[in-house]
């Protein structure tokens, strides 16, 4: 997933020669994902920065208010915070506050997820936050050739949008079509049919939903992966019509369980599609507690495939008359 | 007080740029004060912060600007967003909260902008302009046409730490960006001194950023300060950094009468500020000098009191936007693609 994202940069930085990226790092580039494109382009459109992240998002969105298009690379997801007034109050407002005048080609990019004992503060999944404010579009790719077609939507786009990469999948291989292949945003991909379950899936969760996925098939339930792509904007008709066909709802998310993605994901499936569950809804998440350093103990609070196969077959065999729910 | 280092020195401004300046002070003057009595009379749906007694600070500085130079400003924003060029009708009728206003009546007092003037905005979060500011000037290092920008910001934003993040990346990059912090003495309900260690300018000298402390109810020493630092701006020669010294002759806001139980500031304070009022001050050294004929003012006034009675009258007979305005300004759709 790292060569897509890189590919995607370089595509877009060689299409648009106004792009600019910066950030901290950036020309060594600590994940990879930028690797190259300082030689390619230059020090003017690839810039290292000091370690300022309140400079660094205000400047992105002063840069695109003024026209220019630019990436601001912030690292790891959790240096957002330090840098999150010109996300949630500037970024994500001031399209709505200036009655439509402004138009902002800005995307944050920052790596997710837990996993490799990065601790509590290198871990956190933010995007319910970044949900919730009501004017950023927030994706989280879970293939590479996802990660390079959003990323280019993006990177084309004139709204505010926060990239974010799961880390868990930097060396994720998977095919990226040739050429110029855009993926709209707000569109779900359904990356496995089933007609007895539906696992709603972000990021690297979509890969424990497909090694669940076979496991349950060969317990005869089939269940169908949806992988959302970009949780704002949401494509709520194909996990409706998804669950309309299974009955049955499980959300898979790397974030905290209070207010996450899932929860969202699941009021909706529970205001819309009610008549058509046959069993309450699951949430897989992080219970709500930082990620320890300890490598068991990180991996015993994160959504897996095993949590997901047993979701499953506690809902199939779900009955309103045999058992509470 | 100046340490900056030496460009071309700007002379005065000519005759008629002085009087155009007068008359942009005034206007700012009377629509603020039209402002301040409808919100004291509850006709206006939120708070606003006015600029009465600081005028000389964003007209001596925009009157170096172009429509494609930039500027950010702050939650005391109506004055900039005039400087700059914004149309007071569309600011009245933005503190309405109608659909003819700056910013279709989403925004309010604390939000004024008009892009289409380079005024990237009011901002109600205390320092939230600066980086923007500092953004803008990187977009115009890239166009290389020469573009500058200016951030607007108090004594109390002079705290916030993105000012000192900003100094160090502009400094390092060289941007086109002057930094003009209004000290007005009062940081909210606070004494700035109560709040504020050292000089402002100080804070930006360690990074080898121009700095300069001036008058700044002296219309001519900010047009000759900014002139300076602007030059210097579009000369590729990077940023500056203007302390003005002023004074907010009116409160935080028009509402605090209503929540605020005890003086902060003393009678005699304010009234001595008000002998220092920067447009009776100008106007009477203009007429010393034989630039302003008698009567002139007068005139300037009537045709002032005018155009703001027109701008009322705009704003009060536009209608307020409906939910479509919510949508067309939207930066996420409600569902399906975005991008």
């Amino acid at each position: 997933m790292t060569q897509a994202i890189n590919q995607a940069y370089l595509e877009e930085m060689e299409r648009d020669p106004r792009l600019i990226l910066f950030g901290e790092d950036v020309e060594l580039s600590i994940f990879g994902d930028t690797r190259g494109l300082h030689a390619r382009f230059g020090a003017a459109r690839v810039r290292n920065t000091p370690i300022s992240e309140a400079a660094l998002t205000g400047m992105a969105v002063g840069a695109a208010m003024a026209g220019n298009p630019v990436i601001c690379h912030l690292m790891f997801s959790n240096f957002l915070y330090t840098g999150f007034d010109a996300i949630a109050n500037q970024a994500a407002k001031l399209r709505l506050m200036t009655g439509g005048q402004a138009q902002l080609p800005v995307t944050f990019v920052a790596a997710i997820g837990g996993g490799t004992s990065t601790a509590a503060q290198h871990s956190d999944t933010p995007y319910p936050l970044l949900m919730n404010l009501g004017g950023l579009q927030v994706v989280v790719p879970a293939t590479p050739a996802d990660a390079k077609g959003l990323l280019k939507s993006a990177l084309r786009g004139l709204n505010p949008t926060v990239f974010l990469i799961p880390r868990t999948r930097g060396g994720v291989m998977g095919e990226v079509p040739e050429g110029d292949q855009l993926v709209p945003f707000g569109q779900a991909r359904v990356h496995r049919s089933g007609g007895d379950v539906t696992v709603v899936a972000i990021g690297a969760c979509v890969t424990h939903a497909l090694a669940a996925a076979e496991t349950l098939a060969a317990q005869n339930v089939a269940a169908e992966v949806v992988d959302p792509r970009t949780l704002a904007p949401l494509d709520e008709a194909t996990i409706v019509a998804s669950v309309r066909k299974t009955g049955r709802l499980i959300v898979v998310d790397e974030a905290r369980d209070r207010c996450s993605a899932a929860s969202h994901i699941a009021a909706v499936v529970a205001d819309t599609a009610f008549a058509s569950l046959r069993a309450p809804i699951r949430r897989i998440t992080v219970p709500d507690t930082s990620l320890p350093y300890a490598p068991a103990l990180e991996r015993a609070l994160m959504p897996d495939p095993a949590k997901i196969v047993a979701a499953a077959l506690d809902l199939v065999a779900w009955s309103p008359t045999e058992r509470s729910s | 007080m100046s340490d900056t280092t030496p460009v071309a020195k700007v002379s005065e401004p000519t005759p008629s740029q002085m009087r155009a300046m007068l008359e942009r002070m005034v206007v700012i003057r009377r629509t603020e004060e039209q402002l301040g009595a409808d919100s004291r009379a509850g006709r206006l749906p939120g708070n606003v912060h006015l600029y009465i007694g600081q005028e000389a600070v964003a007209v001596g500085v925009c009157a170096h600007l172009a429509d494609d130079d930039y500027i950010t400003s702050n939650h005391r924003g109506h004055g900039h967003y005039i400087a700059k060029g914004g149309v007071p009708r569309e600011l009245v009728a933005e503190v309405y909260g109608k659909r003819t206003g700056a910013c279709r009546g989403l925004g309010g007092s604390m939000h004024v902008a008009d892009l289409s003037k380079g005024m990237l905005g009011a901002n109600g979060i205390v320092g939230g302009g600066i980086g923007i500011a500092a953004g803008a000037a990187l977009a115009a290092q890239a166009a290389g046409r020469g573009q500058v920008a200016v951030a607007f910001f108090g004594d109390g934003a002079a705290s916030e730490g993105v000012l000192s993040e900003v100094l160090n990346i502009a400094a390092l990059w060289s941007l086109p960006l002057v930094l003009v912090c209004e000290h007005n003495l009062y940081s909210e309900f606070s004494p700035s001194a109560t709040v504020t260690a050292g000089e402002i300018a100080d804070r930006a000298r360690p990074f080898g950023v121009p700095a300069t402390r001036i008058d700044g109810n002296d219309l001519l020493a900010v047009w000759s300060a900014a002139g300076e630092a602007i030059a210097r701006a579009r000369n590729a020669g990077g940023p500056s950094f203007i302390e003005a010294r002023t004074y907010r002759l009116r409160g935080h806001l028009e509402a605090e009468a209503g929540f605020i139980q005890t003086k902060y500031r003393t009678d005699e304070e304010v009234a001595a500020w008000v002998a220092r009022d920067p447009i009776p001050a100008f106007a009477a050294a203009l007429e010393r000098r034989g630039l302003l004929e008698p009567g002139e003012l007068a005139k300037t006034e009537a045709k002032v009191a005018q155009l703001v009675a027109e701008a009322v009258s705009f704003a009060a007979t536009s209608d307020v936007p409906d939910m479509s305005f919510v949508e067309a300004a939207r930066s996420v759709s409600a569902a399906g693609q975005g991008g």
